[in-house]
């Protein structure tokens, strides 16, 4: 189950990043180990606060510096550690091998630039085209990701487009310039529910055509189970869980990850009752609990979950779990304890 | 665009009417019988009268208004107590271009230095230049015109010799007023292209154009400046309002022969068709200014709603 290097197109080691406030230190990615293969799909699941989005901004080190910093870790791209790049490097990078999408078309793409020339610019620094030609391409972008009309629409602004429409641009600029891995942050979080399936659905056919990886944060499990191939689960900025897409949803091992899956209300069985939840909230980013953090929440911690944080071990399926259920551990601890709020 | 520019034009017809209303009443509203002080202080009932009949005040209001419409719109806006030319004449002859010029180049100082300022501080937020380039900006806000003034002269005409005390004529003797007048405008350019800066560096199409590889300059030239320029060019219009305005005190400091001082000299020597003449004049620059104003706001935000 283990990738090798050779498989892999990104491998994220131990990646730490903190924020760094008046109120003190917060952990927002703390420790996380992942890896995407050439071509396939990983699903970054977690509620907000997670830390998945700040995983995504950091291998791409688009952070607000100083106030968040990668403190540690690795980033290995096509074999090289993108941490190590100097600014230049990563800005050959950034949005021609790794591109990004985000979660709020509205306001991502820039009021005062039509859409050809927000696309045309990408191309134009990484593909060296000159103007015209980088317009021309900029149009079959547009053209591809099913804009109708698109020399129109290349001329148009933003604003004069819809919500729908914005993400098929940002889609369009994202992959103008062929990317090995495409980052899609909650790219349908803020779309109403037909266009999401359509984007989705969009995404995942140029992703095929073109041989892209991707790699997709979402907090929807129906995202996941759609779009992935991996899936790595987030909690208070470890991951959590890390397996393949089905064994997640068949037989789930973390306690928040079985808690997530119960919590997804489903159109087969009768409804009888309250939906499941878990119980808790997420913990204040500046006082995370000592051990699991998801401790206080579990309904099956013990005196050591409270104590010593898991790390995150294999399974004898191969999947990967940060709990203490799957060690050897687990049998010689004594009841359950319990420490809600 | 071109339909917006037609239109915006069209709206400053009601404008232009209150202006020249405004102007008008003007004369009848200050104490006194206008009639009376233009006559002068030795002048007998009978001349007075003559002096009535002359400027149409014994006519019925409404028609005196529309009289000077008819006249100001074929140039014609009276003629001067003091020098007995015509308005117009002693207006456009030098005057009017001596503060358009001045007004103008300062302008330009304080959007140039402005500028920079606020750039400077905005991508150094917190820094010792961001700090001291906004200590410095306080600092020329706060200053009053006719002090500056007379800093400078002290400074660079007494002092250092390097430019003319007072009067007009070649480039050097427009610098000390130029600065004069800009100072105020680029303090206040420069706090606003620093917050707006500020306010749009964070925005999420930014991440969205560093995440494409774009480099540093480009993000905040192309970027950044262009979304943030919006509410500075708003400033930029008003302040050049407001420069006609402190060109009053900066001419008088400067010995300037501006309008400026036409203003101030043709109030002390109580020639009113003089005064309504040259307000009139800034008046109507001031809302041709804004116009242009708004049109530039127009072509650098498009979501301006164009109806």
């Amino acid at each position: 189950m283990s990738l090798t290097k050779e498989e892999s197109i990104l491998e994220v080691r131990n990646l730490r990043t903190s924020f760094f406030t008046d109120e003190g230190e917060v952990k927002a990615v703390d420790g996380v180990d992942f890896s995407i293969e050439k071509g396939k799909t990983l699903g970054i699941v977690g509620e907000s606060g997670s830390g998945k989005s700040i995983t995504s901004l950091s291998i791409l080190r688009l952070l607000q510096e100083p106030v968040g910093r990668i403190k540690e870790g690795e980033v290995i791209f096509k074999g090289e550690d993108l941490l190590k790049k100097s600014k230049k490097q990563m800005m050959a990078i950034r949005g021609n091998n790794i591109s990004m999408i985000f979660q709020e078309p509205m306001t991502s793409l820039n009021p005062t630039l039509t859409c050809g020339e927000q696309i045309a610019e990408s191309i134009r620094i990484h593909q060296k085209l000159n103007k015209k030609k980088a317009w021309e391409k900029s149009v079959e972008m547009l053209k591809l990701v099913g804009i109708p009309s698109p020399e129109k629409r290349a001329k148009q602004y933003p604003f004069e487009l819809s919500g729908g429409m914005r993400q098929r641009v940002m889609i369009a600029i994202s992959l103008a310039c062929n990317p090995e891995l495409l980052i899609a942050d909650e790219p349908t979080t803020a779309l109403d529910v037909t266009i999401q399936a359509q984007i989705l659905e969009l995404i995942k056919k140029l992703q095929e055509d073109m041989g892209t990886s991707l790699m997709i944060i979402t907090h929807d499990l129906g995202v996941v189970a759609e779009m992935c191939d991996k899936v790595a689960v987030m909690y208070c900025g470890k991951v959590v869980e890390y397996a393949d897409v089905k064994t997640v949803f068949t037989d789930p091992k973390h306690p928040y990850t079985i808690g997530l899956l119960n919590s997804v209300p489903k159109h087969d069985e009768d409804v009888e009752g309250d939906l499941a939840i878990i119980t808790g909230s997420v913990p204040s980013p500046f006082n995370l609990p000592s051990g699991c953090s998801f401790a206080p929440r579990c309904p099956s911690a013990k005196e050591i979950c409270h104590a010593t944080l898991p790390e995150l071990a294999e399974t004898s399926d191969g999947d990967k779990v940060r709990c203490w259920i799957y060690t050897d551990q687990w049998e010689k601890e004594g009841e359950a304890v319990s420490r809600h709020e | 665009m071109f339909l917006y520019i037609v239109r915006r034009i069209f709206q400053t017809i009601p404008v232009m009417i209150g202006v020249t209303l405004a102007v008008f009443l003007m004369m009848h509203l200050i104490p006194g019988d206008a009639a009376k002080i233009m006559a002068g202080e030795n002048a007998n009932p009978e001349q007075i009268e003559q002096m009535r009949e002359n400027l149409g005040l014994n006519e019925p209001l409404y028609q005196q208004y529309f009289s000077f419409i008819g006249n100001a719109v074929q140039g014609d806006l009276g003629n001067s107590i003091r020098t007995s030319r015509a308005v117009t004449s002693e207006i456009f002859d030098s005057r009017f271009w001596i503060t358009v010029q001045l007004a103008l180049v300062g302008t330009v100082l304080a959007v140039i230095f402005g500028l920079l300022a606020g750039i400077i501080s905005a991508t150094r937020k917190y820094s010792f230049a961001d700090v001291s380039l906004m200590v410095i900006a306080l600092f020329g806000l706060s200053m009053p015109n006719f002090w500056l003034g007379i800093m400078l002269i002290y400074l660079f005409s007494v002092n250092l010799g390097w430019f003319p005390v007072a009067g007009w004529g070649t480039w050097e003797h427009m610098i000390l007023p130029a600065i004069t007048l800009g100072t105020a405008g680029a303090a206040i350019i420069a706090r606003m292209t620093r917050s707006s800066m500020l306010e749009v560096m964070d925005q999420d199409y930014i991440r969205t154009a560093y995440a494409k590889g774009v480099s540093d300059k480009l993000v905040i030239y192309k970027h950044g400046l262009r979304n943030a320029l919006i509410p500075v060019v708003t400033v930029v219009g008003l302040q050049f309002g407001t420069l006609l305005g402190g060109a009053v005190i900066t001419e008088t400091v400067f010995a300037v022969n501006g309008l400026g001082r036409l203003v101030i000299d043709s109030i002390r020597a109580h020639d009113f068709p003089m005064v309504q003449g040259t307000i009139l004049v800034c008046a109507v620059l001031f809302v041709v200014v804004n116009t242009m104003v708004d049109i530039s706001y127009r072509l650098l935000n498009k979501r301006i709603d164009l109806n």
